[in-house]
């Protein structure tokens, strides 16, 4: 036999070779139960991307047995998720093959995590799912699979572990094979996006088919998990969808410059190329495509440069350029699937904004199609979306964005939303249809289309306190362009069941019924919604700003309102 | 200004035609950019935490190329301990006039005038003191909303759980167990009053991403990267092992210590009297490139201030450390 003498290393040779490498992303998804802190540990451990020091440090701690290394220690960062051997959030973690570099989303899989699983999965590749071979398909198994379709992992690869503990058994694995791939196939139904999938017998403990092949399983012919995701193509789909460039930034040093920074969100750009900037519809050429490195003569997704175009049109942060010839779709009205994320509960007309390429628009949820339940796939009838909830449903936005449907574009149809007042990110979105409510140009005007135009939904506020304030108040509310009714009412006799009618048909046709209780006194009170607030009538510009917010929070006012309240 | 010695000149990033694919570093330099304009269009006061170091080089020049032909629309800080190395602090200068970028340095002077120093306090305190509570006095100072860090997620176990957007409370703090979700390429930068947002480009880059790209970029680097002569106290470190603590501050020495020439290097950049070198004949990229890939040991392992206590960065996050 020959002896394998070492080549002398080159760095040269190396670093040419590193510049060959590309990068892809996957999710995993499990508990300590499944074994998968186990697996990442074992793939960074085998592939030696973890230090001496790194492993030293967990050295005779956690749950192995004696002079075995607890792998799944070398993944769980958090204090927390050390004490009660847990995964809670998501942790990025980062390894590399002579072949490629790999950026693991390492997430939890209890049904609590769910978010956290989207989290992972809204920017991987591939999904590497586990089941554990001892249990059979789990619920926690079908959940990451849901998740990965949903967000359009493409590639799906499931390993089953734990291979070691019912002895190796084909039978076994090819009974789990057939099972999940049923449940695929299921879940592709749902969510209308098929994956690639390929199933590969693993045990992370004992590092069968991690890295190398195994010669515990003889009768699995295929390649080890890592030899899986060396060779699974990469995201090279956003090259082949038409050109999308979502503007982050007007850049004008001086006079003579003016250039659109952004990332190439899919497609290819040239010089000459038509171009068309959404919502306004303007068209012009692309000129130049400038870099700190130079002009180049053409950029590819996700590439971040600074276009110039051949005439001067208006374009600022949030619009976005287009191939003239693969326009996408400018829409008010969205559907769309969601994760909610917050521990606070989805609330119908609640304003929220939501965030879409580079812009931020305020949104209202109007209704709730279905909610559906993971284990059964059932679509269920639902009031609102709880943490973790999964869900479609109808969104109104205050004004048109340009968008591709999610499943034609992973970076034009995401959206987040944001709770205008907690400013937390309290949902994930997957643009499923849109449409245009405001090109309606017959029949009765609805409710929505008032609420679009006048920037305000029918409510009731009732004020109580000075004259002058409540003067400054309505007037205030008047130069931003809200449609108002005032009802003085009589402090003595109250309101009278003609004044009640009167409110209900005046919020009934989308105005603000002010109810008036005049009152001398530093001290106004403002109810909405229920919501009763009591302010400093001295301190007029804080008062008529908290009223303002106050109305906004009860999802009457819908523009964003910081603006001029000030007269 | 030391300038990086190149071996064998890298081809500058040429322009590339739809058939070739983006190489690990082009998408990591994209996915910084975004994140860079992203904090400078929907933030009113960013800046830019710049310490010296290796990542703070290539966080600047992805700055120059995110803004292109445009300035850099936000400053540079440096929170300085006084600890520092002096070939840091005129790197340091140099640095922000060729790039012509305002530069706020920050220190806390009362506590450097009552001799705050590691060997006096612990290295807990005295960090807590002279970063942790510098930082976030010069970030109040100036009412900054948002501060890009070069931290990256592969540093340290509580780093790879934290966000590119870390939310932080009004007193600077990082609330691990409840962070804001963060997907596709989709930030959210909705801060009240008070609250900030630590803001991490760098975070899905390795060690080896960033001497890879100095290397491509031609980025200048402190020479104190670069092996030379240097002298050192050498001092056993349990299990065989030695430590090499640069002569830079007199009260780091030991009764009667003699310090030695040695060629070394350091491999990441801290205050002088906590930051150890290694024994090291990296002169130049190519070799540091080399020379990491034989490494056993993680990069902070000659940071006295990871290893305190268990979990001792995540602690020191939560008070409102970057």
């Amino acid at each position: 036999m020959a002896i394998l003498t070492a080549l002398p290393f080159s760095v040269g040779d190396y670093l040419a070779d590193e510049r060959e490498k590309d990068l892809l992303r996957f999710s995993t998804a499990g508990s300590v139960d499944d074994g998968k802190s186990t697996l990442i540990g074992r793939l960074l451990y085998d592939t030696q991307s973890v230090y001496e020091d790194q492993v030293r440090s967990i050295e005779g701690k956690g749950t192995t047995a004696p002079g075995q290394i607890d792998f799944a220690l070398l993944t769980d960062g958090l204090r927390a998720e050390r004490e009660q051997g847990i995964t809670i959030d998501v942790a990025y973690r980062y390894f590399s093959t002579p072949r490629r570099k790999f950026i693991i989303a390492d997430t939890p899989g209890h049904e609590q995590y769910t978010r956290n699983m989207a989290t992972g999965a809204s920017t991987a590749d591939a999904a590497v799912v586990l089941i554990d071979a001892s249990k059979g398909v789990l619920i926690q198994s079908r959940r990451h699979a849901y998740i990965a379709s949903l967000l359009r992992v493409r590639h799906v690869i499931v390993a089953v572990n734990k291979m070691d503990l019912i002895g190796y058994d084909e039978a076994a694995f090819r009974a789990i094979e057939l099972d999940f791939t049923s449940v695929l196939n299921q879940i592709a139904a749902d969510t209308g996006s098929p994956v690639e999938v390929r199933f590969v017998p693993v045990s992370a403990l004992a590092g069968d088919n991690i890295v190398h092949r195994s010669d515990a399983m003889p009768w699995y012919k295929g390649p080890s998990l890592l030899e899986l995701l060396e060779s699974l193509p990469s995201a090279l789909e956003t090259h082949a969808a038409p050109f999308r460039f979502p503007v982050q930034r007007v850049l004008r040093p001086d006079h003579t410059f003016r250039g659109f920074a952004g990332q190439v969100a899919s497609g290819t750009v040239r010089p000459g190329d038509k171009i068309t900037v959404l919502p306004s519809g303007r068209s012009a050429e692309v000129a130049r495509i400038v870099t700190f490195d130079g002009d180049l003569n053409e950029a590819i997704a996700p590439q971040s440069v600074t276009l110039v175009l051949d005439r001067e049109i208006d374009i600022s942060r949030g619009d976005l350029i287009v191939a003239t010839q693969a326009q996408a779709t400018v829409a008010k009205r969205l559907q769309a699937a969601l994760v909610w994320m917050d521990a606070r509960p989805l609330q119908r007309n609640r304003r929220y904004l939501l965030k879409h390429t580079s812009q931020t628009v305020p949104a209202f949820v109007s209704s709730i199609e279905h909610r559906t339940n993971i284990g059964t796939l059932a679509h269920e009838a639902a009031e609102t979306l709880e943490m973790n909830g999964i869900g479609v449903v109808n969104i109104d936005l205050l004004r048109p964005i340009a968008l591709d449907l999610y499943g034609e574009n992973r970076s034009t149809g995401a959206f987040i939303l944001i709770d205008a007042e907690t400013n937390s990110t309290v949902a994930a979105g997957m643009i499923t249809a849109a449409s245009n409510p405001a090109a309606s140009t017959s029949g009765p005007v609805t409710a929505e289309e008032r609420a679009a135009h006048w920037g305000h939904r029918g409510g009731v506020l009732e004020l109580t306190g000075p004259v002058e304030l409540i003067d400054r108040i309505e007037r205030s509310l008047f130069v931003r362009g809200a449609i108002t009714a005032r009802l003085e009412v009589d402090a003595e006799f109250g309101i009278s069941s003609t004044i009640e009618h009167l409110i209900r048909s005046k919020v009934l046709s989308g105005m603000i019924a002010l109810i008036v209780n005049l009152a001398a006194g530093e001290t106004l009170t403002a109810q909405a919604d229920g919501e009763l607030i009591a302010l400093n009538a001295s301190d007029p510009v804080a008062a008529i700003a908290a009223v303002n917010e106050l109305l906004a929070r009860s999802g009457i006012l819908l523009s964003s309102g910081n603006a001029d309240w000030e007269i | 200004m030391p300038v990086a010695e190149v071996l064998s000149p890298p081809s500058p990033p040429a322009s590339v035609t739809a058939s070739q694919r983006l190489s690990h570093l082009r998408l990591l330099e994209a996915e910084s950019i975004h994140i860079l304009r992203e904090v400078a269009s929907e933030f009113e006061r960013p800046v830019m935490l710049y310490s010296i170091g290796k990542d703070s080089s290539v966080m600047l020049r992805l700055a120059q190329k995110a803004f292109y032909p445009a300035p850099i629309p936000f400053p540079l800080l440096h929170v300085d301990t006084g600890f520092k190395f002096a070939e840091m602090i005129s790197f340091r200068d140099a640095m922000a006039r060729s790039v012509g970028t305002e530069l706020l340095v920050w220190r806390n002077e009362t506590a450097i005038a009552a001799g705050t120093n590691p060997i006096a306090l612990d290295t807990k305190r005295c960090c807590g003191l002279l970063k942790t509570q510098a930082l976030l006095d010069a970030l109040r100072h100036y009412n900054f909303d948002a501060a890009f860090g070069g931290a990256r997620r592969d540093e340290e176990k509580s780093r790879a759980k934290e966000r590119i957007y870390s939310f932080r409370d009004s007193a600077g703090q990082w609330d691990p167990k409840n962070q804001r979700p963060e997907l596709w390429n989709l930030y959210n930068a909705r801060v009240h009053p008070g609250e900030s947002i630590r803001v991490f480009p760098l975070s899905n880059w390795t060690e080896m991403d960033v001497w890879q790209y100095i290397h491509e970029e031609n980025i200048p680097v402190v020479d104190l990267y670069f092996a030379k002569e240097r002298p050192m106290y050498v001092r056993p470190a349990g299990s065989g092992q030695e430590a090499l603590l640069p002569i830079e501050q007199a009260f780091v020495a030991r009764l009667g210590e003699q310090p030695q020439m040695i060629k070394s290097r350091l491999r990441s950049l801290g205050c002088s009297p906590c930051t150890g070198a290694i024994r090291s004949d990296a002169d130049t990229l190519p070799k540091i490139i080399a020379e990491l890939l034989q490494f056993r040991s993680s990069e902070r392992a000659n940071r006295a201030i990871d290893h305190d206590q268990e979990g001792s960065m995540e602690i020191k996050k939560r008070e409102g450390y970057f």
